[in-house]
């Protein structure tokens, strides 16, 4: 019980240093960033609202009050979860448009990460249970090499190659002019666009699970309960299943709990190469675009749900190895 | 971890003098024991690193010698636009004009600097806080600085990146130095404060307590020369995480705006509409040479994971 209570506090301390940071980052800068929006959005020749002129100074910074005064307004303005508004998608709240493109990310680069999950654990084990053999060396030297691939350059490879040379997939964006809904046509074309990202992410997404899982497995068969599973007699199959693949999960099931938490900051190269509507890509338009308001809520959502996913693995792992909770209580 | 062969001194009888014999025959002993093979020959007979680190050799020189290598300037826009390779231009030019392969040679002087400071910015910091941090467990300067390390090995880095990039109007190259540094210390202070603790306790280190050094001595002189191949790795690791950042980021138009770099040929290829066009050149080259720094840098943090573990060597 130690152990949890632990962790939970951990993590409300790293949360709250992870929502200072946001406060600070843009009150570090040189000029005042809440100022220049407001001046940008009095530019877009419409009304504005003074609450949400008040929003975006407690999200960005204030001229008057002190730090600890714009402090609690921030704090204040974080709890009653309105985050301001979006610049480049005026006058939508950014946290409309964070719920827009959220559902994007998380099918796309959650179904990709799970199937990579699954496939590169396999591999590994395989290849650790047959270690120096030839598909052994096919697995580990393959994923080294594609690994030092850059992900956006062959993102742009075979949206070149397949997207606009052979044609077969579309070029950009996550749908066609249907309305999205949930109905069959619509759900179709929109995995119809997704063919190509999810093609990229599935090429590098198993390569870490590969090798993480074969090091870990390694590292299991030199143990002395494998040694005396297979002196007593357990078939091969038995041992390499039962006894090392499933101790060698550990890490890698905690690994995955946090990289579920990873993929809410959506795949920002890959997004915005395939021009696909998720979060990665409006992150990658609200830095270019400077939408200061949008760019502070997408950090701290990020953050939020990496440190969320985080304790849950940190949970999961005492779960998991009664050591794990032994050693830190 | 390498440890010095038992030396054999000269025994000298209290009170008595050396005779410069001894001292001889001492030495040639010295010669004779079995040493172990230094760190560059245990990376040199690995393959893999071998490899790699000719092609980083390769790569060094390419940047050095940019100027005798590059048949023009990189911002040189005086060409005709979309011309296919030919004796002048062995690549082609871009929708610019710009000479493609003169680009991609001045770019790895880019890839290269990013690399360097930014690895060796990151393994300062990183050496700082996880060897103090370590020698110093259990009081409360250890927990505040694992609490530094660990938020800052949570927070996801290219979100954070991004935004601090989108805030700042210069774009140095430097910048993005100080940025990346500054975001990648965190899991390799990490590793140093978990091997300092292993170290910290040795006859050694005690044997420096009582001669009366101090703390930042101990941990400089003493205990850091005892994990150099986890610093080599370290840095090697954080110069590969920090050449494939700036390319990412230049990609996204985030990077430096003052010279031309892989990743912002990459960003002005797919701006330019180099897809659309069927300039794939322009598209293959950047990405590939960018590949193959990576790659050379990943083949020889191989060999220097044989320093630290001799298990592996049998394999190589």
């Amino acid at each position: 019980m130690r152990y949890f209570l632990r962790r939970v506090g951990y993590f409300l301390l790293t949360l709250w240093a992870a929502v200072t940071l946001n406060f600070l980052i843009p009150r570090l800068q040189p000029g005042d960033p809440a100022e220049m929006m407001v001046k940008k959005l009095a530019g877009k020749d419409a009304e504005l609202d003074p609450a949400k002129i008040a929003a975006m100074r407690a999200m960005l910074g204030a001229p008057e009050g002190t730090m600890f005064d714009q402090y609690v307004a921030y704090l204040r303005q974080l709890l009653s979860g309105n985050l301001g508004v979006s610049y480049n998608y005026f006058p939508t709240p950014v946290t409309d448009v964070i719920a827009k493109a959220l559902p994007w990310t998380l099918i796309l680069v959650g179904v990709t990460l799970l199937i990579s999950f699954a496939v590169g654990t396999v591999l590994g084990a395989l290849a650790a249970w047959r270690r120096n053999s030839l598909f052994d060396s096919i697995v580990t030297i393959g994923s080294t090499f594609i690994g030092t691939l850059q992900a956006f350059w062959i993102a742009l490879l075979l949206l070149f190659a397949f997207g606009y040379i052979l044609g077969w997939f579309p070029t950009s964006g996550g749908y066609d002019a249907t309305t999205p809904g949930f109905n069959l046509p619509f759900i179709g074309d929109a995995l119809y666009h997704s063919v190509l990202p999810a093609a990229v992410l599935l090429l590098l997404g198993p390569i870490g699970w590969v090798l993480g899982m074969r090091n870990t497995m390694i590292m299991n068969l030199g143990e002395d309960y494998i040694r005396l599973a297979k002196a007593k007699g357990v078939p091969d199959s038995q041992v390499a299943l039962r006894y090392a693949a499933r101790n060698a999960l550990l890490p890698s099931i905690t690994g995955l709990a946090m990289a579920l938490g990873g993929i809410l900051g959506g795949q920002l190269l890959i997004e915005n190469i395939f021009d696909y509507p998720g979060l990665g890509r409006i992150m990658g338009q609200a830095a270019t675009g400077k939408d200061y308001p949008l760019l502070q809520a997408l950090l701290l959502f990020t953050i939020t749900a990496t440190l969320i996913a985080n304790l849950i693995a940190d949970l999961l792992y005492g779960v998991l190895d009664p050591r794990a909770r032994k050693a830190s209580a | 971890m390498t440890t010095n062969p038992a030396q054999p001194t000269p025994q000298v009888q209290p009170g008595g003098t050396i005779d410069p014999g001894d001292l001889a025959v001492a030495a040639a002993q010295v010669e004779e024991v079995e040493t172990g093979p230094t760190w560059w020959q245990v990376i040199w007979s690995s393959k893999k690193a071998r490899f790699g680190l000719i092609l980083l050799g390769a790569y060094i020189l390419m940047a050095i010698l940019a100027p005798v290598l590059a048949p023009y300037a990189a911002d040189n826009l005086t060409f005709n636009p979309i011309e296919m390779p030919s004796s002048a231009h062995p690549l082609g030019t871009t929708t610019q004009g710009a000479d493609i392969l003169s680009q991609l040679i001045w770019g790895s002087r880019v890839s290269l600097i990013v690399g360097l400071f930014g690895g060796l910015f990151a393994t300062a910091v990183a050496l700082l806080i996880g060897l103090v941090s370590g020698y110093l467990e259990g009081t409360w300067v250890d927990d505040v600085l694992s609490f530094f390390t660990n938020v800052a090995l949570v927070v996801p880095v290219l979100p954070l990146i991004i935004t601090l990039m989108a805030y700042s109007e210069v774009r140095s190259i430097w910048f993005t130095v100080l940025i990346i540094g500054i975001i990648s210390w965190a899991g390799p202070a990490r590793a140093k404060r978990a091997q300092i603790i292993t170290l910290r306790n040795r006859d050694f280190v005690t044997a420096a307590k009582f001669a009366g050094d101090n703390t930042l001595t101990i941990i400089f002189r003493e205990i850091l020369p005892q994990m150099t191949s986890l610093v080599a790795a370290g840095f090697f690791g954080a110069a590969t995480g920090a050449i494939g950042a700036e390319a990412g980021l230049s990609f996204l138009g985030l990077g430096n705006t003052e010279s031309v770099s892989w990743g912002t040929m990459l960003y002005q290829a797919q701006l330019q509409g180099a897809l659309a066009q069927g300039l794939w050149i322009w598209l293959l080259v950047p990405g590939l040479v960018l590949s193959g720094l990576i790659l050379a840098l990943t083949l020889i943090n191989f060999g220097i994971d044989l320093i630290s573990n001799p298990l592996l060597r049998e394999d190589a």
